[in-house]
């Protein structure tokens, strides 16, 4: 079984870490690059795969040479074996459709150079663009399956098909099995769960873990990175050039007017009256 | 709904050997089996081995002992325990008069070595060790897994069964998962019926650096300092304290029959710091006081419960878990002989292989616990005797009367006495039959320390951490809408005693997992129970003392002790 996880840096949006200039416009300059969080789960899915059935698990991404940091974080989590980098200034500014197409190169020559792919993991959507259109439009160039808001997998590798639990719609009410023959792409859901019940897949997990951990600290030795030359792709299609989408405008999201009155009252008896009164009060006020 | 999508199909896994329990216990049994190239899985409920235990805080290694802790893992005491214990005495105290006995001939006694330890450091130390030996022979530790119950077949025992995995057959069990073991219960090997059978133990862990503890207890680095102390601190509840050395902290902690906690409605937490307050306690608590970890445990009393043959079919019971807890008068020993119980069984599940029978490691196990002696350190056959006459009440009432009245408080208390009572602390023949009763533990301790002591003059400033503050420092990860006890009776007659003997909680205290509350119904009062799990540190006190269902939380989930 052999698997390629897609994965992408995006600005860390927690509190403290993010930050912003006047107009509210986000300083990438100012904010740290970090694994988009949704990613985790595609990780997730993809160890659960190489656990239960062995094989080989490499990360990719498109981006600059400072994602490779986020490489090494998911090197980490997923145990991965090695690492492919997709990046050149000729890629800068691509929108979802010229990075799916650098995606689909770099998937395919992988496959032609490394290694034939069974199945191709991604996220669900990026916390920068949240279009949740990359993997799709990836999977389309490749002209393979895809099965959307996986919740849980398991592969039968002699049959060469897959099973899943998925979201219709995205909906939580409503869960159906699919079945799909390999090779596929895997979307995982933000809920998707890894499961391990058996203890010799415990056992696995702890043995990979602790064999990764020694990895993932050199991970820039396990790491290929391939540009615009090695992935033969034509300028047209790739970077700003190749990206049809025009975001005309942005506008800054108002803050909610407060209509709130806040009054501290100091704890203890006095205050307990304070309080009591000013329930009365509103109460009242109400007609209760 | 179920998100799993695994194959339930292919049958059960199997293992040559399963041990439940990564404790020293487990650690022993599943060292040895590795060596003797036995496929082991080795399965520990806490987030990491020593996250769910307490212990006093020594651990022996005897001269007699056919396996000691350092002989299955060499780097032990370097590695994993805090110091060598080089200074032991006992304070018999009476109000503000201490009479101190140096102990170290009864403590060095058949003693190759004794440290103090620390269990958190020292069991998950021996679990990456017994992780890197069982995976040498196709095994290994998971931590985070429980066992729930035993595994049958046709109403033999053949596996174990978990809440995070699915079911294992093996063709040996070691069920070393401690005090509370599910497997000894769910095999009908132990209950928790008797309180007279369970200690209760609570320990502080307080904060103090190297330098200031060689200060205080005069010692250097290497060296170590173990005090006991008995008297009349705990008024009438039978039992003691104890206060030992680690590397940057002290452990100080209180031990009593839970028979005679019930019995005197006593609060364990507020006994800990009836010796934590003690005057004698200021001159090596200073008058700064950071308490680190709050904890408690049951300890079975071997002399009662050590199940001569610990074993059902396939299932061998190693450590607390077989009641293997030997209370030599003032001296606990219990690690050890989880050591050398677990390496015995392995052993004999070595021995036996090839065998036909389930029952043949099982046999084999008993009968290496019984000539290794070990079994009759355990449960000495000379206390079935003794503890005939003494403990009957009659007989104590009648050596209290004669030690109260003045002829018996001159008689301990002349020159000649002393001597003799100096001598008679170390005789671990003597000390070992010292009745379970009031006598020993309060009035002889207590006009011993009146009648030799000298008054301690200074005072103890020390302020303990309230009950609400030691359960908001301990680390929980609470398994939300699954509680693991379950209350069968709310009524104050069946469950009431839980207030007051479980450590985590206390009459007039709404923060702790037991409360009491009198509840109106159509005219008449009716004092009930009510529990709440969350502050719960899994002694298992209120399984003994009230009607309860009691398990353990399921894997990783529950209290996590940071220093054990």
């Amino acid at each position: 079984m052999r698997s390629i996880v897609l994965t992408k840096g995006v600005p860390d949006f927690s509190e403290g870490a993010v930050s912003f200039d006047e107009d509210g416009h986000l300083e990438r300059g100012k904010t740290p690059t970090v694994m988009n969080p949704n990613d985790e789960k595609a990780l997730q899915a993809a160890l659960q795969t190489k656990v239960r059935h062995g094989g080989h698990v490499s990360g990719m991404s498109m981006g600059p040479p400072g994602y490779g940091e986020v490489l090494g974080e998911a090197m980490e989590e997923v145990y991965a074996d090695d690492l492919y980098l997709l990046s050149d200034r000729e890629l800068a500014a691509s929108d979802t459709w010229a990075t799916a197409i650098t995606l689909c190169t770099g998937i395919e020559k992988y496959a032609d150079e490394i290694g034939g792919v069974d199945l191709v993991f991604a996220g669900f959507k990026t916390a920068d663009g949240e279009t949740g259109q990359t993997g799709p439009q990836t999977c389309w160039g490749l002209e393979w399956p895809i099965v959307t808001h996986v919740l849980a997998l398991d592969i039968d590798p002699d049959e060469r098909r897959l099973r899943a639990k998925r979201l219709v719609e995205g909906d939580r009410d409503e869960i159906e099995t699919v079945e799909a023959p390999l090779p596929c792409v895997v979307i995982a859901d933000p809920e998707f769960s890894p499961t391990y019940r058996k203890a010799s897949h415990r056992l696995t997990h702890k043995r990979l873990r602790a064999e990764t951990r020694e990895r993932a600290e050199e991970y820039e030795e396990h790491m290929t990175t391939w540009n615009q030359q090695d992935l033969n792709l034509d300028p047209e299609y790739i970077g700003l050039d190749g990206s049809p989408t025009i975001v005309s405008s942005v506008d800054p999201i108002p803050k909610a007017p407060s209509e709130r009155e806040a009054t501290v009252i100091e704890p203890g008896g006095e205050g307990m009256e304070e309080l009591f009164g000013e329930m009365n009060e509103f109460a009242a006020a109400r007609g209760d | 709904m179920s998100t799993d999508l695994a194959s339930d199909d292919a049958g059960y896994e199997h293992y040559e050997a399963v041990v439940v329990g990564c404790g020293p216990g487990g650690a022993a049994a599943a060292s040895r089996l590795a060596d003797h190239g036995v496929e082991t899985l080795v399965l520990e409920r806490g987030v990491e081995a020593g996250s769910k235990n307490v212990s006093g805080g020594l651990i022996y290694a005897e001269d007699s002992a056919p396996y000691t802790i350092d002989d299955l893992f060499p780097d032990f005491r370097q590695e994993a325990s805090e110091r060598p214990v080089t200074d032991y005495r006992i304070h018999n105290v009476s109000g503000r008069q201490v009479k101190s006995y140096d102990l170290t001939g009864l403590h060095e006694h058949d003693t190759d070595w004794c440290d103090a330890v620390l269990r958190r450091p020292m069991d998950s130390w021996l679990e990456d060790r017994v992780h890197e030996m069982t995976s040498e022979t196709g095994g290994g530790v998971l931590s985070g897994v429980r066992a729930n119950g035993l595994l049958r077949e046709n109403g033999e025992i053949i596996g174990v069964t978990f809440d995070e995995i699915d079911p294992i057959t093996a063709d040996v069990v070691i069920a070393a998962d401690g005090v509370n073991s599910e497997l000894a219960r769910d095999a009908g090997l132990m209950d928790w019926e008797e309180p007279e059978d369970w200690f209760q133990g609570v320990k502080a862990v307080v904060d103090m650096d190297p330098e200031t503890v060689n200060d205080r207890f005069d010692i250097s680095e290497g060296e170590g300092a173990a005090h006991l102390f008995s008297g009349d601190l705990f008024s009438d509840v039978r039992g003691g304290g104890f206060l030992y050395t680690n590397e940057d902290s002290l452990s100080i902690g209180t031990v009593f029959h839970l028979d005679s906690l019930v019995e005197e409605e006593a609060e364990p937490h507020e006994l800990l710091d009836a010796l934590l307050t003690h005057p004698l306690l200021a001159k090596w608590l200073g008058d700064s006081y950071d308490e680190r970890e709050y904890s408690a445990k049951l300890v079975p009393d071997s002399k009662k419960v050590a199940l001569r043959e610990p074993y059902r079919d396939r299932l061998l019971l190693v450590g607390d878990a077989g009641g293997q807890m030997q209370a030599q008068g003032p001296i606990i020993k219990g690690m050890n002989h989880a050591v050398t119980a677990g390496a015995l069984a392995a052993d004999a599940v070595a021995l036996a292989q090839g065998e036909g029978d389930a029952e043949a490691a099982g046999r084999r196990y008993a009968s290496m616990l019984e000539k290794s002696g070990t079994m009759e350190k355990l449960r000495p056959k000379r206390y079935e005797y003794s503890s005939r006459v003494s403990e009957r009440s009659l007989t104590t009432r009648a050596v209290e009367g004669v030690l109260n009245s003045r002829v018996g408080s001159a008689a301990v208390g002349n020159r000649i006495a002393d001597r003799l009572l100096r001598r008679a602390y170390n005789s671990p023949g003597l000390v070992g039959m010292l009745p379970d009763t009031e006598t020993g533990y309060v009035t002889l301790p207590s006009i011993i320390g009146a009648e030799h002591g000298r008054t301690i003059h200074w005072d103890n400033e020390i302020e303990p951490p309230s009950l609400a503050d030691r359960i908001g420092d301990l680390t929980y990860d609470t398994d939300v809408g699954n509680p693991h006890i379950r209350l069968r009776d709310e009524s104050f007659e069946a469950s009431g005693a839980a207030v007051y003997a479980c450590p985590v909680s206390a009459e007039e205290f709404g923060g702790g997992c037991y409360r009491s509350e009198v509840v109106e119904t159509n005219g008449s009062e009716e004092r009930l129970v009510s529990l709440d799990t969350q502050p719960c540190v899994e002694c298992g006190t209120c399984a003994v003392v009230a009607d309860t269902e009691w398990e353990h939380p399921r894997g990783g989930k529950g209290v996590e002790f940071r220093e054990g």
